[in-house]
């Protein structure tokens, strides 16, 4: 029989080859992300110390567009979970943890391969890359993608055949957490409640790990913060996907 | 290869199945048959380890259904009711990640992959996009993915149902084949009565979650339904001399409407030349004679009050039919 590792990597490799056939579907996840980019981002004043204000929108963006992409990837499986071959997987010898964690772990590709895409556009208009930051910006960002990605799948698996459910939840959590993290404008010259709301949200300590990495400051407290915050959601992701894994049938 | 004990699973208040005894030897080609919602595909998930039973047991190609999951797993195909390959994947992409799954390896999978699309005529739609394909060539399809790790027991629930006759006699070419040439064990639900009949030596019918018949089809259908003559004679008078000489036939139980005997009796085929010849040499005139076997559908109208053919309507008395 296989192990987990080699189950894992089934699942991961199956999850990925429909992406790899079809690359340009990574662009369709980003449409939003891009539009932000290129209509709100002109409106942003300079910050205060001279530099470009994409210094500090551009990271922002790339947590935008990891945020977008991978909290719908359920509905992938909600989809196959519907015409059978969610069925099919599970009634082959696979451990039913790595249909998860191979999933969940999938998410990375897209994520790298928007990040470099938003970076490779920006680039031109002034945007400075650090490139230690930001790959280490993309590691931070990888941990908490695959905990985003695992909770999407789970709620796929709990909303069963009832799609509406998925996306309204989906939809419903996904622009507070954004507005909140402080993705589009700062959360600091917010009323009170706002900024409190905002330390309760890990996406914040995320985004602001990834501006501070992106902008080459990694020995920065922010910056492991961001990654503990990052972690925490990866480990807990896994841990709610995984069990709501073992009880699909 | 398999064996179950009162295996049992409620949904809330519903019994689906409802205590089922089931052994099935090495080799057999068993149909199970019954209604919609008489717990067909419940039983099939709970022996394919999809859903744990409420209560009872099973085990299955030598191992516990609750216990031993990935052993049973790994033993056994399944072809569900639905589509097996995901609509964004390419088919031949599936067939090979499912031979991962079982544990081949790249080549074996690659290998065994080909010689599937090659048997099953898919070699023109394996490189596409499954959900551009027909729902025939996705159904074999999943015939494929059910057989990627060549399994000694193989489950099918309703492999036949949106396939169009060729398809549908395709198919079952193929079952019949697995059987002989790699005498796999297969278990089989099925909405086609032609289809248990021709395919399988033997039938379950289940219904209400219990197995209310379990025999050859050719036995089933002499215990329960029989073979039927239906004459019609010329005037009342003969219909009259008719019924009293065709009551005398043993075992025959003759049923009268106008003009027309509805004789249920085993063996009728053999048995119709003779009576004939009676009822000529007793001066009666025969105007017409049809002698029917009796279908599976007859069966399970006799078992459960119903009949199987989707759109049918209930039972209605054959005794009384023409009366
Ligand atoms: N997940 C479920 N939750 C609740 N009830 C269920 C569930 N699955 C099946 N049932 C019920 O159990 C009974 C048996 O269903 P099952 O699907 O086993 O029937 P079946 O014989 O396969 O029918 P069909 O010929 O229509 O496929 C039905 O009354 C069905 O409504
Ligand atoms: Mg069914």
């Amino acid at each position: 029989m296989t192990t987990f590792a080699a189950d894992t990597v089934t699942v991961f490799s199956r999850e990925l080859r429909p992406v790899l056939r079809n690359p340009a579907s990574i662009v369709f996840s980003m449409v939003q992300p891009l539009f932000f980019l290129a209509l709100f981002a002109p409106l942003l004043p300079d910050t205060p110390d001279g530099s470009s204000a994409l210094q500090w929108f551009v990271p922002g963006i790339v947590v935008m567009s990891c945020l977008f992409g991978t909290s719908m990837t359920g509905s992938n499986l909600l989809f196959e979970m519907q015409t059978g071959s969610h069925e099919r997987m599970l009634v082959t010898p696979l451990r039913r943890p790595a249909l998860l964690v191979g999933r969940a772990l999938k998410e990375i590709v897209p994520m790298f391969a928007q990040a470099a895409l938003i970076v490779a556009v920006c680039v031109p208009f002034g945007f400075e890359v650090h490139l230690g930051g930001a790959l280490l910006g993309l590691a931070v960002l990888a941990a908490f993608c695959v905990g985003l990605g695992a909770l999407s799948y789970t709620l796929a698996l709990a909303s069963k055949n009832q799609e509406w459910l998925f996306w309204t939840v989906q939809q419903t959590l996904l622009f507070p957490l954004l507005l909140l993290a402080g993705m589009l404008l700062p959360v600091e010259g917010g009323p009170g409640w706002l900024q409190t709301a905002a330390r309760f949200n890990p996406l914040t300590y995320v985004v602001d790990a990834e501006r501070a990495l992106f902008n080459g400051e990694v020995a920065a407290a922010t910056t492991v913060t961001g990654a503990l915050a990052a972690v925490a959601v990866g480990a807990l992701g896994l841990a709610v996907g995984v069990r709501a894994m073992r009880r699909s049938a | 290869m398999i064996e179950t004990h009162e295996l049992t699973r409620h949904f809330k208040d519903v019994r689906a199945v409802d205590g089922i005894d089931l052994r099935v030897a090495e080799g057999e080609l068993v149909a199970l048959l019954g209604p919609n919602g008489a717990g067909k595909s419940t039983t099939l998930r709970m022996l394919t380890t999809l859903i744990p039973p409420t209560s009872g047991t099973a085990r299955v190609a030598g191992f516990d259904v609750t216990r031993q999951q990935r052993q049973v797993r790994q033993h056994i195909g399944y072809i569900g009711q639905g589509n097996g390959a995901a609509h964004s994947q390419r088919g031949r992409d599936e067939l090979i990640s499912q031979g991962r799954a079982y544990g081949l390896t790249v080549r074996a999978a690659r290998a065994r992959a080909a010689e599937l699309i090659d048997s099953l005529g898919l070699g023109e739609v394996a490189d596409r996009t499954v959900s551009t394909l027909s729902g025939g060539q996705r159904r074999r399809l999943d015939i494929a993915m059910g057989l990627i790790h060549a399994p000694r027991l193989l489950f099918l629930d309703e492999p036949s149902t949106g396939l169009d006759p060729q398809n549908r006699a395709n198919l079952q070419e193929h079952i019949v084949a697995l059987r002989r040439e790699h005498g796999t064990t297969i278990l089989l639900t099925t909405h086609y009565l032609d289809e248990a009949d021709s395919l399988a030596e033997r039938v379950i019918v289940v219904d209400h979650g219990r197995i209310v018949a379990d025999d050859t089809p050719d036995r089933l259908k002499a215990v329960h339904a029989g073979d039927r003559v239906v004459l019609t004679l010329a005037t009342g008078a003969d219909a009259d001399r008719a019924a009293a000489l065709s009551a005398r036939v043993p075992a025959a139980t003759v049923t009268r409407g106008g003009r027309t005997l509805h004789i249920a009796v085993p063996g009728a085929p053999a048995l119709v030349p003779g009576l004939l010849a009676d009822l000529r040499a007793d001066g009666v005139t025969v105007a017409a004679v049809e002698v029917s076997r009796p279908t599976l559908d007859d069966v399970f109208l006799n078992l459960t009050g119903r009949s199987l053919r989707e759109g049918a309507p209930v039972a209605a008395d054959l005794d009384l039919v023409g009366a």
